[in-house]
């Protein structure tokens, strides 16, 4: 089946089974491996990327499903090669370490900068809960957040 | 320049995964690639008949591997470890059948390899392999498989024991009859996993035309790749080349040679084109290492002022149905001989045993048997304090081995260096012990159930003297290698043995280079994780990685400084011993303005156009660092709990972590590791469970039922630290990976029994669930 989605800005053409899921769309088909796979239970969130603007773990909905959307990866959030606020932020605050769970905490963390307003640390965290890490502790992406918050 | 050790340095690793431009395995992709899915046992132990022809029939196929078909064909996969005077068994019957053939003994183990032309297409036919299953009694556990008439794992042997292995030093006997208490208890610690984030995953490309053989992996270590490889496929060591790229964590799960890898590598050979194949999550609950798993039942001698003068016990832990690359050693070596932990104990007798099940692999999670020892000694020593009547940080206090360095223990060790005064005067500083357990017996008052668990650690790591590991039975070396390589730039590229997949090893070793040759860091390039383009290393784990690895570095480092300083004295028409080097700069003692930077040096050396008589050109060099001990980090951790008990639930209070890992390069990326270690005890002691049913059927195949911690589970950790240097490394540095993990694992089991006491409850072993703890509250364990 031929679907259309709009990823980064950029227009796609891809030609996927009925069963693909969105991320391996993603991945193999537009070939933006930044958006990775932990599980296969929608347990890690580790492929989670904006649609229409909201954090969703893209192995959740089959690509089909995403008709017409408009999607942002980790991929797309540097502007011409700049760092987002979010981005720069794991970096000062040490929010990552193997760098696996990381595109799916920076999304996720896209989404909660957005549209949350209680961003105090036991809120933060709650909002992760989602997301699996086990490298972190998660102590610095919440401190990641919290910083990038106080950026914008 | 100021000093660059020590600095928290931000890391060099992190742009390219922020901006999701890393390379994991499962990202890479090559022409006429196919893809390999696992068909793998359902049932624990059974004779098979397997019928692949409808498979091999279907379109898009291009194999369908099954054990008959690589019988005799190719080797098995062994262990690497042989542990002396232990009766270890053989490796004819510890080695996995790379396939199963005519029998499986264990679920998850694979059983055929389907190869086809799409991921999609494998799977797909994987499901039209035909298995029949004649099922065999099975056995799980420790307690069932220790029987007598217990079911044999492996038919040729007369019990499961696969190896028994005992330490024991001094009159244990008269010193446990001169006692004035003995305190005994039965502890199980539970089975769990490491589970990194990024399941394991691999692509071998053979290329027929001049037998090389590549392998991109998910590994820790690289070149025990390729050594296995070469072993088990018969392939030349030379022709084998092993890349581990961007790894997304590894925690000991990524340290075993698995029997997928291999497969990978003999199907490109036979179909000569590139073979992928990437883990399922809930397949890596079956085909991924195992950890803890571990039976001890202990007897401590001790004196009614606390003092304790004896241990004795067994141990035991489930190994699976077959050895891991090193678990023979996580089950005897790593765990028997820190088991005396930081004390001063006078006789010591302590028989480990490793016992096989009808179950997945067990071998190195975050500590590998240390843990477990470090649990087991801790237990006790809250037993102790409570029936004594001592406060168990006093109690400890009391036991401690003197400050100092290369400090004997009863089981033959030799600390590097042990400082607990300044690890307590921290604590004392940052905890407010004696606050909280006022706090706690207010709560108590009220009716709310506080409980503290303060522990003290240790740690062996810094892998590690190589002959001592030799006469341990590992089948390795356990020095590092580095290389330090000036560019006729001025720019530096270091290799190193290690790989980093995490720790940031990348920013800590341009630190330590920057450090010795007064170079900026942005000029250093740290590269790891190929073996045609790295020396010989043995890779990263057992917190190694800075201590040998680091070492490593720093030693080459200083040889290229005094090359150049030869260098330097001939261009400056002086001689070496006259010439003084600082910040980047080599200049004459007696008159520093004739000078010249050591980028100017590595130019000079790299053309060779005017260099010193008998002086080769280049300038870079190798080291092979063998470091003369283990490093033996310590600490205190503290776990405040408070448990609900209508409901068993644990609320996490307070955290604190007093951690000596001798001299710290980068307190950020340290303190993260203690973070992250934390957790992983916590996960381990509260949420974590793989769980077997009697007969080998596993429960918890996914993340639905296999509890990683989460962000919401866990206060804020607070880490400290004292700096103890290790007279073991020339940088003083003893390592930091797995303290955390050794730590909190008990310090939370602890503080949970402490909250439990008055309910009478002593001991209870985990997780430690609401479910167990409501009804340990309740007196109906049994029941659980």
């Amino acid at each position: 089946m031929r679907i259309n989605l709009k990823i980064n800005g950029e227009n796609y053409e891809l030609e996927v089974e009925p069963r693909t899921l969105l991320v391996y769309a993603i991945r193999e088909l537009a070939g933006l491996t930044g958006t990775h796979v932990g599980c296969d239970t929608s347990s890690c969130g580790a492929c989670t990327v904006l649609i229409d603007g909201k954090a969703i773990k893209s192995c959740t909905l089959f690509a089909v499903q995403a008709q017409g959307s408009d999607i942002t990866t980790v991929e797309g959030l540097a502007k011409d090669g700049e760092l987002h606020p979010i981005q720069r932020s794991f970096k000062e605050k040490h929010g990552l370490q193997c760098g696996f769970c990381t595109p799916g905490m920076i999304m996720l963390a896209c989404d909660i900068l957005e549209n949350e307003t209680d961003l105090k640390e036991d809120n933060l965290r709650r909002l992760l809960k989602g997301n699996l890490c086990r490298c972190t502790g998660y102590q610095n992406i919440v401190d990641a957040i919290s910083d990038a918050s106080m950026v914008k | 320049m100021t000093a660059v050790i020590g600095k928290p340095i931000k890391r060099f690793e992190d742009d390219k995964l922020i901006r999701g431009l890393g390379q994991y395995v499962e990202d890479l992709k090559l022409p006429k690639m196919v893809y390999a899915v696992f068909v793998r046992s359902q049932v624990a132990h059974a004779e098979i008949k397997v019928n692949a022809d409808q498979a091999r029939a279907e379109e898009g196929v291009v194999a369908v591997i099954t054990g008959e078909d690589i019988e005799g064909k190719v080797g098995k996969n062994f262990t690497a470890w042989i542990v002396p005077n232990s009766n270890q068994v053989g490796a004819e019957i510890s080695s996995r059948p790379l396939l199963a053939c005519r029998k499986v003994k264990y679920v998850g183990e694979p059983i055929a390899m389907v190869i086809a032309e799409s991921k999609e297409r494998a799977f797909d036919v994987a499901e039209l392999v035909e298995v029949e299953y004649k099922e065999l009694p099975a056995v799980a556990s420790i307690e069932n498989a220790i029987r007598e008439d217990a079911p044999l794992v492996h038919e040729q042997m007369q019990s499961n024991i696969a190896l028994k292995w005992q330490i024991k030093n001094g009159d244990v006997d008269r010193i446990f009859s001169e006692s004035d208490r003995v305190i005994r208890q039965k502890i199980y610690i539970n089975r769990a996993a490491p589970v990194p984030i990024e399941p394991r995953a691999c692509i071998a490309d053979y290329n027929f035309s001049n037998g090389k053989l590549t392998l991109w992996v998910t590994s820790q270590n690289p070149h025990i790749h390729r050594f296995y490889i070469a072993n088990v496929l018969g392939i030349p060591e030379q022709k084998v080349r092993v890349i581990a790229p961007d790894v997304g964590g590894g925690f000991g799960a990524k340290i075993d040679i698995y029997n997928e890898e291999l497969l990978a590598c003999y199907a490109s050979m036979i179909l000569k084109r590139p073979v992928k194949w990437v883990e399922t999550r809930s397949e890596h609950f079956v085909a991924s290492l195992h950890g803890r798993d571990f039976l001890v039942d202990v007897e401590f001698a001790v004196m009614s002022d606390g003092k304790v003068r004896a241990i004795r016990g067994n141990s035991y832990a489930n190994m699976g149905a077959y050895l891991g690359t090193v678990s023979p050693g996580v089950a005897s070596v790593l765990h028997g001989l820190i088991l005396p932990g930081p004390y001063a104990i006078e006789a010591f007798d302590y028989t480990t045993h490793a016992v096989f099940t009808n179950t997945m692999i067990l071998d190195a999670d975050r500590g590998a048997g240390r843990p477990e020892a470090i649990f087991v000694l801790e237990r006790m020593m809250d037993l102790i304090a409570d029936e004594l009547g001592i406060d168990p940080l006093e109690l400890r206090k009391r036991n401690y081995l003197p400050s100092g360095e290369n400090i004997q223990t009863v089981t033959g060790l030799s600390y590097d260096s042990l400082d607990f005064s300044k690890v307590l005067s921290k604590f004392g500083e940052v905890s407010d012990y004696e606050i909280l357990r006022e706090k706690q017996k207010k709560a108590r008052q009220e009716g709310r159930f506080l409980g503290i668990g303060v522990v003290s650690s240790i740690d062996i790591c810094g892998f590690a003297p190589s002959p001592v590991v030799g006469a341990v039975g590992l089948q390795a070396g356990q020095w590092e290698s580095a290389a330090v390589r000036f560019h006729p730039t001025g720019k530096i590229t270091v290799l190193t043995g290690t790989h980093s997949h995490g720790q940031g090893g990348d920013t800590t070793y341009a630190q330590i280079v920057s450090e010795i040759l007064g170079v900026p860091l942005d000029s250093i390039e740290v590269l790891h994780g190929d073996t045609d383009m790295i020396p010989m290393g043995w890779g990263t784990y057992g917190s190694r990685g800075t201590s040998t690895g680091g070492s490593a570095v720093y030693r080459a480092a200083e040889k290229v400084r005094e090359k150049g300083r030869i260098i330097a004295a001939h261009v400056l028409n002086s001689k070496p011993e006259e010439i003084e080097f600082e910040n980047g700069e080599y200049f004459l003692k007696s008159d520093p303005q004739k000078k010249i930077t050591i980028q100017e040096v590595a130019l000079h050396a790299n053309v060779g156009w005017n260099l010193p008589e008998g002086v080769e050109p280049g300038l870079e060099a190798q080291s092979f660092f063998d470091p003369p001990n283990f490093t033996y980090p310590f600490g205190i951790h503290l776990c405040v709990v408070e448990v609900k008990p209508d409901t068993g639930e644990v609320e996490i209070q307070k955290y604190v972590a007093v951690d000596d890992a001798g001299k710290i390069i980068n307190p950020m990326l340290a303190e993260a590791q203690i973070h992250g270690g934390v957790v992983h005890g916590i996960g381990h002691a509260m949420f974590e469970n793989i769980a077997y049913t009697d007969d080998g059927q596993i429960l918890t195949g996914s993340f639905n039922e296999y509890a990683l911690p989460k962000a919401h589970f866990i206060p804020r950790i607070e880490s400290y630290f004292t700096e103890t240097p290790s007279p073991a490394n020339p940088i003083g540095a003893k390592g930091i990976g797995e303290e955390g993990a050794i730590a909190a694992q008990i310090a939370v089991a602890n503080a949970i029994i402490d909250a439990l006491k008055p309910f009478g409850v002593k001991h209870l072993d985990g997780p430690y669930t609401p479910a167990r703890i409501w009804k340990a509250i309740r007196g109906n364990l049994a029941k659980v």
